[in-house]
């Protein structure tokens, strides 16, 4: 039995264009890096888990799970981060690139800044590393914002619609242990286009960048 | 060293001295909120005999910046989280409002979590030249032998436990009074050891331990420590626990 091999799919935008929210070389060493281990180690634990199944091992296949969850999610998440990101000169990057997601933030909040004051609080509360996400819950179509640890993933009930990499290593060299001047550079270089196609698109186009680089 | 973290309450004071961490939180969480104040230690004041205006004691395997950083600012805010949370729980208390206490137990887990674990870090910390590195000796490297095998597989053992931990969090050396073993443990974010385990030796894998100069290489961190490790220290834990 085969499995896919997933390749890191590459950075829509140059490595010094988030600049000066996010420093080039953050970029490159998240990128480059922390992402490539993230997929080195999911591809890993996929073999070995589907080698496993086909043999009848369940043991070993499930001993697999942690590392497919960590490392998927760790892949999941990045792809969606960078498709989420957007130089602060791109049109992408204003808020009225995304009216129906606005309209939709505006009645759950009230407005833009009391949404972001509610996603700021929640990411800087995180206790460790983590990322938080606005999602919509597929049910409902409601927003909500959610915070999950490590690398947990939104797959299950909600669609990520913007996620924010709290791990130390996403501000670290730059701003060191003052994660709150991150938050707030990081609004500067939300794509709020990708934010309203995910907000409209089905699930599996939200998801499309990871089959695009199999 | 105990004197500098809870200067105005003995009972808590008693419960953060090393080889004793057990019973802190529960300890912070009864008692000590009422006119308790943690204070960040000085590292010139403990066992580890760093120096606060020499936070390169520990270069080449830890940068200045990194101590200064991890030291000044990190364990800072863990200190003045604790505080703030001991003091919030306290009003929460004093109000009758147990549930608005109970709330607050996270960031107190969190907070005096991270203010326990980086004192213990600090002290089981020395520069080359003074007990930091080598290899533990006497009665610790009997019971390392009579557990791990030899000091190089506890290395490893402590080395992947390191390697494996998904997100932020801590590995320990920990002897286990239950059963009278040394174990090694890892624990997520800032949760304290606790329970039958007593903290022998303590290595932070947050990120922000070692992302300045080893950045995404966190195995060279993780090789390098083993340079500044004070065994004194860690032998004394033993000897206490
Ligand atoms: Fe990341
Ligand atoms: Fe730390």
């Amino acid at each position: 039995m085969a499995t896919v091999t997933y390749k890191l799919p590459p950075l829509p935008y140059p490595y010094d264009a988030l600049e000066p929210s996010i420093s080039k070389q953050i970029m490159e060493l998240h990128h480059d890096k922390h992402h490539q281990t993230y997929i080195t180690n999911l591809n890993k634990a996929l073999e070995a888990s589907v080698a496993a199944t086909a043999s009848g091992n369940l043991h070993d296949a499930a001993a697999q799970l942690p590392a497919i969850r960590f490392n998927g999610g760790g892949h999941i998440n990045h792809s969606l981060f960078w498709e989420n990101l957007s130089p602060a000169s791109s049109p992408d990057a204003q808020w009225s690139a995304a009216p129906k997601l606005q309209a939709a933030i505006n009645s759950t909040w009230g407005s833009l800044d009391k949404f972001k004051a509610a996603f700021g609080s929640a990411l800087l509360g995180i206790q460790g590393s983590g990322w938080g996400w606005l999602v919509k819950e597929a049910e409902t179509n409601q927003l909500r914002i959610v915070t999950l640890a490590n690398q947990e993933a939104v797959v299950v009930g909600d669609i990520p619609l913007i996620g924010v990499d709290m791990w130390e290593h996403a501000y670290y060299l730059q701003y060191l242990n003052g994660k709150a001047a991150y938050v707030d550079n990081i609004w500067k270089v939300i794509n709020w286009k990708t934010a309203e196609a995910r907000y409209t698109e089905s699930r599996d186009d939200v998801f499309k960048v990871l089959k695009a680089n199999i | 060293m105990a004197t500098t973290l809870f200067r105005a309450v003995p009972s808590a004071r008693a419960a953060l001295r090393v080889g004793s961490v057990k019973p802190a939180v529960a300890a912070l969480a009864s008692t000590s909120f009422v006119r308790g104040k943690a204070t960040l230690p000085d590292l010139t004041s403990n066992s580890s005999r760093l120096l606060s205006d020499d936070y390169g004691a520990l270069e080449p395997y830890i940068s200045g910046k990194i101590m200064e950083l991890h030291h000044k600012n990190h364990h800072q805010t863990y200190v003045n989280g604790l505080n703030s949370a001991l003091e919030r729980i306290g009003e929460a208390t004093e109000s009758g409002n147990q549930s608005k206490a109970a709330t607050l137990a996270p960031l107190l887990n969190f907070h005096g979590g991270g203010h326990i674990n980086h004192t213990l870090f600090w002290e089981n910390l020395a520069p080359g030249n003074k007990d930091g590195g080598g290899e533990p000796d006497g009665a610790l490297k009997s019971a390392i032998d009579r557990n791990f095998g030899s000091f190089k597989s506890l290395q490893n053992q402590v080395n992947t436990a390191l390697a494996g931990i998904q997100g932020s969090g801590w590995a320990w050396l920990v002897k286990d009074k239950a059963a009278g073993t040394l174990q090694v443990v890892t624990r997520a974010n800032q949760d304290p050891v606790t329970g039958n385990y007593v903290p022998l030796l303590g290595i932070d894998a947050w990120e922000h331990a070692y992302y300045l100069q080893y950045q995404n290489r966190k195995a060279e961190y993780f090789s390098a420590i083993w340079n500044v490790i004070n065994w004194k220290t860690v032998a004394s834990r033993l000897e206490k626990a």
